[in-house]
Parts: structure tokens; C-alpha cells; sequence
């Protein structure tokens, strides 16, 4: 009755336990294709991670690997300490599609998307619950659709269409939570109250691995980085491998590289120099060699 | 009064004959599952496979009434016989996968009619491309019960999970759900109701029974569960209508069905309150005088 806030903060975080262990990881497809070769990362609870890499790099191999699409030629992935079959079966995984992936005109209202999140909690024949219909309710509250929810969801804009997701992913109640490119076609607007929520679950230690090609807003949420590049270049802590020289080391001459000199900038002698990173999406800038921040505009 | 009473035993003749009756029910049930299996189908791109199916087994059905199997048997063996041959040639040519199904389909189908005119006998080329239900035998009206009742009874079964496997795979893979199998499974069932059509409808109209009444529920509702129930209402009773309506017309019970399916599908089309026709021209109208 007392327990201290703290307390129960902390709490889901031991319970969850969430993790996903990839170890020498390699996947071969029947077509002899060599997609992700002697890859491995450890993550922990209460983790964002962004997984960044060129097309091809096999962001989605490892994302298949991690759903059990593709069985792995080599080595292995753990989620939680359990199998990749395993942990499915007890609903630990839930994953956020591409809005490409997607085929809006099927025939399903928001609220049905939502309620799919939980089939797995229920019996073969799929038949909803007092309980599941109020984690439904309670999902598409949290990411504020309630008002949406007998809309069929080719009706919803960008922002609208990625948040019925999310509320899917949260009925699912998954401690890990895969997301697949979940800014595209994103207002700014939506795009905060997604990294809000991410954020949200990060407390509460979930684990969540992101593949984006947003490169700009990485350093605002995600607190790890995977590079992949066929195998994994670099993984770790944003700030130790979100750097210049990696990211050249991913992207080859893909990405597109701005450098403006201190000189050309201002009449100091501040030597600093700001790099612009992009591949499209939001561009990273790299101000001597601190990333930008949104919610810190000035750099410092 | 007297001229009253005759049209109605006029209009309630066809249920006086045992062969009638039967006719209508099994068009019914063949027409429901179908219907059913039509709300899937056309979502995924799928909807010309059931041509290609329909047309692939002729041979297999053909050969089994020339030896006096089960019509079912030799359809089965056509079918697996289509599919091997289509993976052989996509796998060792580099055709694109609609020629393969052109080219594989029209053999068999061609290898079918070749058969029924070497063995007149055995074998009504008519009844398979053009359906034969008023004259359907008794142990075929058993195959196809069983077909449509089993198929029937794994639908009711596993909907849901077909449903999810069919809008996400990805996401029906992570709550534990066996994909593959369910998919293996749509198109065993496909394929065995596919055959059970063959006996009501013929051949070249089995397509229509697996694509029109779902896509005509498509218009008319935007839930997945609705939408099943429209359409399997409207495939019992445009088919036990058709086979109805086929006995003053005296014959021809798969066009029937296919002409009352595609006029409920016109009408739908045009005036369905939201993805109708009408409805979409009137949302326009108002977008333009907003704007004025």
C-alpha cells in the first residue's frame, strides 16, 4: 500500500527483463545470397536502438531473423534467453509494420487492427475477452485514437495510420517491440508523440529496436545504435558509435555529406566545423563533433 | 383467384422433384463456401488462380470418370500435377509467372477436352466445362457435401487467423501463428471447393464463384467479419436461386448463378451507400461546392 514510487517504477523493469541476444549471426537465402554475415549485439531492458544501415545492409534480415522468418545458416538470436519460437508463443515480441507494407484498403475498422494485437492472448478460436477488449480501449487511448476507432484505417492520415500500430503493439503487451521505419509519412507533430511514447515504454523497460533512415533524430531517442553493413560495423551507446567516421563507414558514398568550415561559418577563430548527414529523411548535423538536439537547438 | 393459385404451383413445381431439390442445396452449400473462401481470395491478388485451378483439374476429372474413380481423386492429382509443373517451368526458364500460368493452364485444360473427345462415352465434356448440377449423380452429390461441409466447418474455425495472416503476415508470425500452414491450408481449400464448383457451375465459371460475391461485399462494408457474412449470404442464394430459376429456363444452371451473382455486384457497385458509384459522385459534388 506504502510502496515508495520509485518502488514501482522499478519494478517492471526486473520483471520485463527484456533482451535480445544476437550472436555470430548468419543468414544465407536458398539463392546462395549471403545477406547478414557473423553478426552479434547484446541489448538490454529499458533500451531504444536504432538499426541503421543502407539498403541492403540487412536491416530486415535481422528483423526476420528476430520473427523467426528466416532461419539463421549460423549462430543464433535469444530474445529474453528464449529461442526465437519460443519467445513468439508467449507473445514477447510485438512489431510495428512499414506503413509500405501495409494494404490500407483491406476491410478492417481501427479498432479490429488493435484487437489483433491480442489474439495471441486468447483461446484458437481468437474469441475477445472482457480483459482483452479493455487493453484495446486502453491502447487506443494511450496513443490518443479513441475517437477513430470504427474508422476503416485506409480513412486515417500518416500520423493516424502509424499510431493504430503502436495501440496494436501495446494491447499486444510484447516487451520487445520491433518498429520498421516508423517515421515515414510522419508529421513533426506525430513524430514527438511517437518518440514521447517510445520513450514512455523505455521506463517502464521495454526494449524497443528501431530501423530507420532518419538519421537526424536518432541521437534524440534512441540511447543505442547498431551500424550494419552485411554484419554489424559498430554497437553501442548512440553518443560512443552514432559518429562521423562510422556512419562514412556504413554508408560508403551513399549518404550525402555537407561540411561547412568554421571559417565559412563565423569570423572566430572557432575551428569547429558543422557536417550535415543525410540520406533523405531528417539530415544529421554534427557541430564540432556533437550531434544537434532538437530539444537543445543551440548544440550546447 | 384461380389464375393465382396456379402461378403459385407453377412457381413451386421445381420443388416437387427430387432432382430439383438437390440440385438447389448442393448449389447452395457449394455456392456459400465458395462465397466464403471469395472474401479472401480477392484481397491478396489472388482471384485469377481459381481460374487457373478450375481449368488445370479438367483433365484429372476427366480421367477419373474414364476409369470410374472418385471425380475428386483425379481433380487432387491434376491439381498437384499443375502446381509441379508451373514451379518446374518458372524455376528452369525465365518466363514471368502469368505466362506460366497461361501456358501450364491451357495445356491441361486442352489435354482434358482431348480425352473427353477420344472417350465420348465416359465422359460429358459439357457437364465438366459447363457444370451439370440438375443432373448430378448421387455419389458426386456425397463428394461435394463432404468437400463443402469440411471446408465450410475449417473456415468457421480459423477466420480470424486467416484474416490476420492475410492483412499481416509478419505480425501473425508474432503472436505464434503458423503462417505457412495457414496459407498451405487456404489453398488446399481452395482448390477442393474449386472441384466441388466444377459439378455446379462448370469449368470456365468457377472463377466467378470465388471472386464475385466477395468483392461485392467489399463494397458494401468496410469489416472483415460483415463482409464474410454478406458474402457468403449472397453466394446460398444466387446459387440455390440459379439452380431455382434454371428449371424454366431449362438448363444452363452456371450462367444463371454467374448473371444473378454479377447483377447484385452491378448493383452494389453503383449503389453502395459509401463505396458505391452514387456515393462517391455525390461526396464529390459537395468537395466542389465546399470549395465554391
Amino acid at each position: 500500500m506504502t510502496a515508495p514510487v520509485a518502488a514501482i517504477g522499478a519494478a517492471p523493469n526486473a520483471s520485463l527483463g527484456a533482451s535480445i541476444s544476437v550472436r555470430d549471426l548468419n543468414v544465407t537465402y536458398p539463392n546462395g545470397f549471403t545477406a547478414v554475415r557473423d553478426a552479434s549485439f547484446e541489448l538490454d531492458p529499458g533500451t531504444i536502438c536504432a538499426l541503421v544501415g543502407i539498403n541492403g545492409s540487412g536491416k530486415s534480415t535481422i528483423f526476420k531473423a528476430i520473427m523467426g522468418f528466416v532461419r539463421p545458416s549460423a549462430g543464433e538470436v535469444r530474445l529474453c534467453g528464449l529461442p526465437v519460437g519460443e519467445a513468439l508463443k508467449r507473445n514477447i515480441v510485438a512489431y510495428v509494420p512499414q506503413s509500405e507494407d501495409v494494404d490500407w484498403n483491406f476491410p478492417v475498422l481501427v479498432e479490429t487492427v488493435v484487437m489483433m494485437g491480442r489474439y495471441g492472448h486468447m483461446n484458437f478460436l481468437r474469441m475477445p475477452s472482457r480483459a482483452d477488449r479493455y487493453k484495446v480501449d486502453e491502447a487506443l487511448e494511450r496513443v490518443g485514437m479513441s475517437a477513430y476507432r470504427t474508422r476503416q484505417i485506409g480513412e486515417l492520415s500518416g500520423g493516424q495510420k502509424k499510431r493504430v500500430f503502436l495501440a496494436r503493439a501495446l494491447a499486444q503487451e510484447g516487451r520487445i517491440i520491433l518498429l520498421d521505419e516508423p517515421f515515414t509519412g510522419v508529421d513533426v507533430k506525430t513524430e514527438a508523440a511517437i518518440i514521447g511514447l517510445l520513450r514512455e515504454l523505455r521506463a517502464s523497460g521495454h526494449l524497443m529496436l528501431v530501423s530507420t533512415h532518419n538519421l537526424g533524430s536518432v541521437p534524440d531517442f534512441c540511447d543505442h545504435v547498431v551500424l550494419l553493413n552485411r554484419t554489424v560495423l559498430a554497437a553501442g551507446p548512440t553518443a560512443e558509435v552514432f559518429t562521423q567516421k562510422n556512419l562514412e563507414r556504413a554508408f560508403g558514398g551513399v549518404l550525402r555529406n555537407f561540411q561547412l568550415g568554421g571559417a565559412a561559418l563565423h569570423d572566430d577563430d572557432d575551428a569547429r566545423s558543422v557536417t550535415v548527414l543525410t540520406d533523405d529523411e531528417r539530415p544529421l548535423v554534427i557541430y564540432g563533433d556533437k550531434h544537434s538536439r532538437r530539444q537543445d537547438p543551440d548544440g550546447q | 383467384m384461380d389464375s393465382d393459385m396456379s402461378l403459385l404451383s407453377q412457381l413451386l413445381i421445381p420443388f416437387e422433384y427430387s432432382y430439383m431439390l438437390k440440385a438447389m442445396w448442393v448449389s447452395a452449400l457449394v455456392g456459400g463456401v465458395c462465397a466464403f473462401l471469395s472474401a479472401y481470395l480477392m484481397l491478396k491478388g489472388w482471384s485469377l488462380m481459381g481460374d487457373a485451378l478450375a481449368h488445370s483439374i479438367v483433365p484429372g476429372v476427366a480421367a477419373a470418370y474414364i476409369i470410374g474413380a472418385p471425380f475428386a481423386a483425379g481433380a487432387f492429382f491434376a491439381g498437384i500435377l499443375a502446381s509441379i509443373a508451373m514451379n518446374f517451368v518458372k524455376q528452369k526458364s525465365r518466363l514471368r509467372e502469368d505466362a506460366v500460368i497461361g501456358l501450364v493452364f491451357t495445356a491441361l485444360f486442352a489435354l482434358g477436352l482431348l480425352m473427353a473427345s477420344i472417350w465420348p462415352t465416359s465422359v460429358s465434356i459439357q457437364s465438366i466445362v459447363l457444370g451439370n448440377i440438375l443432373a448430378i449423380a448421387d455419389e458426386d452429390v456425397v463428394q461435394v457435401a463432404i468437400i463443402a461441409g469440411v471446408s465450410l466447418g475449417i473456415l468457421l474455425l480459423v477466420w480470424k487467423d486467416l484474416m490476420v495472416t492475410f492483412f499481416d503476415e509478419n505480425h501473425a508470425r508474432s503472436i505464434g501463428i503458423n503462417t505457412n500452414f495457414l496459407k498451405g491450408l487456404f489453398f488446399t481449400l481452395l482448390s477442393a471447393c474449386t472441384v466441388a464448383a466444377l459439378q455446379t457451375v462448370g469449368a470456365c465459371l468457377v472463377i466467378a464463384m470465388v471472386v464475385t460475391p466477395g468483392a461485392t461485399a467489399y463494397l458494401l462494408t468496410d469489416r472483415f467479419g460483415r463482409l464474410i457474412i454478406i458474402s457468403v449470404i449472397l453466394g446460398v442464394t444466387t446459387s440455390f436461386a440459379g439452380a431455382y430459376i434454371s428449371y424454366f429456363l431449362d438448363g444452363a444452371t452456371g450462367g444463371v448463378i454467374v448473371c444473378l451473382q454479377t447483377l447484385l455486384f452491378l448493383l452494389a457497385f453503383y449503389f453502395a451507400p459509401k463505396h458505391g458509384l452514387l456515393a462517391s459522385r455525390r461526396r464529390q459534388r459537395v468537395a466542389v461546392e465546399a470549395a465554391a
